[in-house]
């Protein structure tokens, strides 16, 4: 009798009648090989797993992440509300403690989504894992949060979003941005003043194996995470580091995924990207799903699996243990870094520019951060999309001290009464207030 | 007229239904060491002066299979399974007799890996030495492609008496109840054969022709031929014939729950239309779970003789049942004496019920009245608050689309139908506790004997079309074709119908009386490098559960004298 070792929660929701496009990889067909496997295997009967279903997150649960313009409604679709719905019931059921963890097999993705929403970006638009993050923040008792981005692309969105949070341990292990979209998330990439070396990006080479990888897990990951001591720990579960995945060149395969999860323990694993939907999926997705809930997982290999042909070469192996070593160094200096990055009640500015490739819009970001020693600062965005709208948009962090509140306050009003800015967002965290001004 | 038999636990009852309602019906005691002569007894009682040319359908339910299950007296089975990669096939051991062995088949139905002959003829033999003449061949992804099973079925088809196949219990996925599906009708097959037979031979003899049919779990029948393939389908029958005998009193348009209030437990199953629901996948009790056709039924563990006791100063009813009610000779008390001591029934021994429910009212220091009153009162609350966590169970049953998410449907119950013995004792408290209209149903006695006799004919049919590959695939029918690349939406549901229909008339349906319901339909493009490669169709459609036409409104008419309303009383 097959018994799951952990009670492991599941929200499987394909969304089969919904695609950004018929031909485009976010399509219907997506998830249906893997629905296919873990069907056949009975996986829903074993005892300890449960299925549950999705919530319909609400316009305020986007709200406490993202500033949507011009709206929430205009920049998502029902799927992207129950997707992230999917992350937060199974949250929910975690904090209640019906499950020990559980894996929220969703789509479209989200990690690619920052906290300044003006269309699609990778595929995502609304961002999954930061909003479940949010709602757990605000309705159970959860400070500490890590967020491990395993999907092969460099997790951007959620590295924006908590950029100046020095509660969210955010780890990005990805392709080399130099080789892959979306082109970031390098070692020196370690967050705002206020939260340095509470981002860390890892870029491997292409090539990187499933060797490579669990290296990469035991020598930086592990580590960084036991000196973190978060009290949740979120798996950001893209499947396209696959050795057959058509957008990406890694090796890494079913069993090295199911060994990753053993390792990492995650609480909650939320599904991100993964496009070799017959060869991939089905076989990873099962090999998690049985990783999570305790249960052997040794004859999880794809049909075609050939040890010899998944090698890493010497090259690649020497490349991951430089960065390795180089992003623990880093994180090892995270207290002198923030330190040096400059004085209390300084601000900082930074300026981007951001390519929204699945809705083919442009983004000026000017962003000015508060240095704070008493809180993670207040952040205000001057954000302009052509096509779009020229906005601001403060964000006030939960912790945050009464400077930064009145400095994020008075900021808002100033650019309310500004012609250029067409809408003025307000989103204070401390008091769970969301305004917008518009002209 | 048509006849139908059901054979409960402690009775055997089988009713002579004409057009113009129930015509006879006749109780004999079930002899449960000798179904044979229980199932022979019931006919011979219910056939006596009548002509056996007028008869035209005959229906039994039995409990043979589940009897033999419960009581272990099956025949041993071997298992060869080929399951190439996912969970360890080992976890579904049956038993000693178990044989996995390799060949592997994708989800999309390609061979990943051969089988091996070697390694089967030496299963084989294992199974032959062991003494085991009945085996199971199950593939996973069998219902995709089914040629491994079939390959090791022609190897081994001369050492045993009888091969099964997985692909043919059922075109859904799930690999282990595949397993235990498939174990089931090869160890239930002989028996079944040999009764079935027999009661045949015996009707002959009566001069009776006409085809027996059988009921199965999903509340529709079958006739004989095809329950040799599938002996597993009659398990759990007798649930579902009482189910099948309320249809005619639940309102059309509407969400109906029902009671089956026995002895030990209470049944509670649910119309949406008039049309009972369905196991998604197929039976479960506890443990056991299998791809076996059947009604939604979820069983409470409390009836009329569940025992009453008092742990920690609250009352506890159920679930175990010690023997009859005080009222009739039992030992302990029961909601049953309860009802006799408020006089709500008007039958057995009230001073022993008394007696029973004095001693519980002792302990909650209470009358002995209000005793009563409360264990009647927790009873009849229990088994609805069951009803409507069934109720909400199943609305919150995932679903796979957005426009499912959007629309899904919830249960409503606006009607309830009560039967079983207590069942109208309870209508009054029922409707008041529930706010719901409550109704015992008329006959309920023999409500499942009626049900047995009317239930229409049913069966499944899944299709796979897959036009990258070119094929168009349903293992379960032994269909597979070729189809073009521009094979439509259309084509495949016309295919899907017309496989139907022959499974329905083979099955012993009247052709003229076949309602199709479609119960799954899902279409995707392939693509492959942003190139649209052809299009997956999956659609799943089926006999709807239900009566035959002539006997729709049957109990309806016998119901006029003895239709009892839930009565209000304060
Ligand atoms: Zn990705
Ligand atoms: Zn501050």
């Amino acid at each position: 009798m097959l018994k799951a070792k952990n009670r492991t929660g599941l929200v499987f929701f394909p969304a089969f009648d919904w695609a950004i496009d018929p031909t485009h990889p976010e399509r219907e067909e997506r998830l249906l090989y893997t629905q296919d496997q873990v069907t056949e295997e009975g996986v829903f009967d074993i005892d300890g797993i449960e299925e549950y279903k999705p919530d319909l997150i609400t316009i305020d649960d986007i709200r406490r992440v993202h500033f949507c313009v011009p709206d929430e409604e205009s920049v998502t679709t029902q799927s992207h509300l129950i997707g992230a719905g999917g992350a937060t019931a199974i949250a929910r059921a975690v904090m209640k403690k019906e499950i020990k963890n559980g894996f929220a097999l969703v789509r479209p993705p989200g990690h690619h989504a920052m906290r300044v929403v003006h269309g699609g970006r990778g595929f995502c638009h609304i961002n999954m894992e930061a909003v479940m993050v949010e709602y757990l923040r605000d309705n159970f008792d959860v400070k500490k949060v890590a967020i491990v981005d395993t999907d092969c692309h460099h997790g951007d969105g959620t590295n924006d979003i908590y950029w100046h949070d020095p509660d969210t341990l955010f780890i990005s292990m990805h392709q080399d941005g130099r080789t892959l979209y979306p082109g970031s998330g390098f070692p020196e990439e370690l967050g705002g003043p206020n939260a340095k070396g509470s981002n860390i990006n890892i870029p491997l080479p292409p090539g990187t194996s499933t060797e490579g990888y669990l290296y990469v897990v035991r020598n930086t990951v592990l580590p960084i995470l036991e000196e973190f001591k978060p009290d949740l720990i979120i798996n950001s579960a893209g499947q396209d580091n696959h050795y057959t995945d058509p957008l990406t060149n890694m090796k890494f395969s079913a069993q090295g995924y199911s060994e990753l999860t053993t390792l990492l323990k995650p609480d909650i694993a939320v599904l991100e990207g993964g496009y070799s939907i017959e060869g991939a999926l089905p076989y990873v997705n099962l090999g998690i799903i049985l990783a999570m809930a305790g249960i052997d997982y040794s004859r999880v290999v794809e049909p075609d699996y050939d040890p010899e042909k998944l090698k890493q070469s010497d090259f690649v192996t020497e490349k991951i243990k430089k960065v390795s070593d180089l992003v623990n160094r880093y994180f090892a200096q995270r207290q002198e870094l923030r330190e040096k990055a400059g004085k209390h009640g300084q601000l900082q500015e930074r300026h981007r520019e951001i390519f929204y490739d699945t809705d083919n819009i442009f983004e000026r970001q000017k962003e000015r951060v508060r240095i704070c020693r008493e809180c993670s600062g207040t952040v205000v965005i001057d954000s302009s999309a052509s096509p779009g709208l020229h906005v601001l948009a403060v964000h006030i962090p939960r912790n945050a001290c009464k400077d930064c509140i009145e400095i994020g306050y008075q900021a808002f009003e100033t650019a309310a009464g500004k012609e250029k800015f067409k809408k003025v967002f307000l989103q204070d965290r401390s008091k769970g207030i969301y305004k917008v001004k518009s002209r | 007229m048509i006849i139908g038999l059901d054979v409960g636990g402690t009775h055997t009852d089988a009713v002579l239904l004409s057009s113009k309602g129930v015509e006879k019906q006749v109780k004999v005691p079930t002899d449960v060491s000798d179904l044979f002569n229980t199932v022979l007894s019931g006919l011979t009682g219910l056939l006596k002066d009548i002509s056996p040319h007028e008869i035209k359908r005959i229906v039994l339910s039995t409990t043979l299979t589940t009897n033999a299950v419960v009581q272990k007296k099956v025949d041993p089975v071997g298992i060869i399974v080929s399951s190439g990669p996912g969970i360890d096939p080992e976890f579904f051991r049956t038993d000693d007799n178990y044989y996995p062995v390799s060949g592997s088949i994708d989800h999309r139905g390609r061979e990943r890996e051969p089988v091996n002959e070697m390694e089967i003829i030496s299963a084989g033999k294992k199974l032959a030495d062991a003494g085991v003449d009945y085996i199971g061949a199950i593939g996973k992804f069998s219902t995709r492609n089914p040629s491994h099973e079939i390959q090791i079925k022609e190897i081994l088809k001369d050492k045993f008496k009888k091969i099964f196949m997985g692909h043919q219990v059922s075109g859904n996925l799930n690999f282990p109840r595949r397993i235990a599906t498939t174990h089931l009708n090869a160890a239930v097959y002989s028996m079944h054969k040999s009764f079935f037979n027999a009661v045949e031979k015996s009707l002959k003899e009566k001069g009776l022709n006409v085809p027996i049919q059988i009921l199965k779990a999903d509340g529709g029948t079958m006739n004989l031929e095809s329950s040799m393939e599938f002996p597993g389908q009659t398990i759990l029958s007798g649930p579902a014939a009482s189910v099948m005998g309320s249809i005619a009193y639940a309102p059309e348009k509407k969400d109906t729950v029902v009671f089956d209030i026995g002895g030990t437990t209470t049944d509670i199953s649910i119309f949406i239309n008039k049309v009972p629901l369905l196991e998604p996948v197929g039976i479960q009790r506890g443990k056991y779970k299998s791809l076996i056709r059947s009604l939604k039924t979820y069983s409470k563990g409390l009836g009329g003789d569940s025992r009453v006791k008092v742990v920690d100063d609250n009352l506890m009813i159920g679930p175990e049942r010690m023997g009859p009610a005080m009222a009739f000779g039992g030992k302990v008390p029961t909601p049953t004496d309860a009802m006799v001591v408020l006089g709500i029934m008007d039958q057995g021994d009230k001073k022993m019920a008394m007696q029973g429910i004095d001693a519980i009212a002792e302990e909650l220091g209470v009358s002995t009245m209000k005793a009563a009153k409360n264990i009647f009162h927790q009873a009849c609350s229990m088994i609805l608050t069951e009803a409507f966590e069934m109720v909400d169970h199943i609305n919150h049953k995932p679903v796979y689309t957005v426009h499912e998410f959007l629309q899904g449907y919830k249960i409503k119950p606006e009607k309830i139908l009560l039967l079983g013995g207590p069942a109208r004792y309870c209508a009054g408290e029922i409707e008041d506790l529930s706010g719901i209209e409550t109704q015992v149903v008329p006959c309920s006695s023999v409500a499942n004997a009626i049900g047995a006799a009317a239930a229409r004919t049913t069966c499944e049919v899944s299709l796979l079309v897959d036009t990258e590959q070119g094929f168009a695939v349903s293992p379960e029918e032994n269909f597979k074709a070729s189809v073009p690349k521009d094979y439509s939406e259309e084509d495949v549901r016309k295919t899907a119908l017309s496989l139907l229909k022959t499974k329905a008339i083979e099955s012993g349906s009247d052709p003229d009386n076949i309602e199709v319901e479609t119960i799954e339909f899902q279409k995707f493009n392939i693509v492959r490098n942003f190139v649209p490669k052809g299009k997956i169709f999956k659609t799943k459609i089926q006999v709807m559960p239900g009566l035959i036409r002539r006997f729709h409104n049957i109990c309806g008419q016998s119901s006029g004298k003895d239709n009892i309303k839930g009565e209000k009383k304060k």
